[in-house]
């Protein structure tokens, strides 16, 4: 189905993430209701859940459309991938922090949006291109929830 | 997953991408990046556009951080969260 304009697009989208999204943080709420998740580390271990819940709520809402989401899916799709892909990873969890000297112009800098992008790297660069484009539409909408979410717990 | 391809060769494989096509793409994607998109000039070359696409998608993973730490901390210490979940979700519709 290709998508008709920019707010039908980001509408259904944005309810997509939302729904999936509060419900998974309802079913983590109910299996932690112990008071041992109140500790550094359980709260550490607790932001990252809910991390990795909204970057997958959105690649399911987006679902096998798109380069980037069939990435993120197959990344964190499984529980048991989850704990054993250390290091390579581009979702936003940066443990490695190489210095590296980049080509000036454009190559250079697709480089770096490759490791941003998940599933950057095997993609030519129209494709680059695009999935950027969708990825950062993405990325605003959930963090707009996500904001929304937080001024209502807050209230 | 992630295949080392060597520089020579070109990036695009079934079909010649021309630079038409890229700068249609690099233009579309300017006009989605908030700072750039206000002042229009025709003297954002393509390496911008893309140095500003960096910077903004880790602006955007920073934002995420902070927010999942923020909603990890009211989830854990609220007890009317469940209602106020509720009620966000009922509002985005």
């Amino acid at each position: 189905m290709i998508s008709k304009g920019a707010t039908w697009n980001s509408n259904s989208c944005r309810i997509k993430f939302a729904r999936r999204f509060v419900s998974a943080l309802l079913h983590m709420r109910n299996r932690n209701t112990r008071p041992g998740s109140l500790t550094i580390e359980g709260v550490r271990t607790h932001t990252q859940r809910i991390k990795i819940a909204a970057y997958l709520s959105m690649a399911q809402a987006v679902g096998s459309r798109r380069a980037w989401s069939r990435a993120v899916l197959s990344k964190h799709g499984s529980r048991a991938r989850r704990h054993s892909r250390m290091g390579r990873s581009s979702v936003g969890l940066k443990k490695t922090r190489v210095i590296r000297s980049y080509p000036p112009g454009e190559l250079g800098q697709a480089k770096k949006l490759r490791q941003l992008v998940p599933g950057g790297k095997t993609m030519d660069m129209c494709s680059l291109l695009e999935e950027t484009a969708h990825y950062i539409k993405c990325l605003a909408t959930q963090v707009k929830v996500m904001q929304t979410l937080a001024d209502n717990f807050s209230k | 997953m992630s295949s080392r391809r060597s520089r020579t060769r070109q990036s695009g494989c079934s079909r010649p991408i021309s630079d038409d096509q890229i700068n249609d793409l690099v233009s579309k994607l300017q006009q989605l990046l908030p700072e750039i998109r206000d002042r229009r000039s025709d003297q954002v070359s393509a390496a911008n556009v893309l140095q500003e696409t960096c910077n903004y998608i880790r602006s955007l993973h920073k934002e995420a951080d902070d927010l999942s730490e923020r909603l990890s901390e009211l989830l854990a210490s609220s007890d009317t969260a469940q209602a106020a979940i509720i009620r966000s979700l009922l509002m985005q519709q």
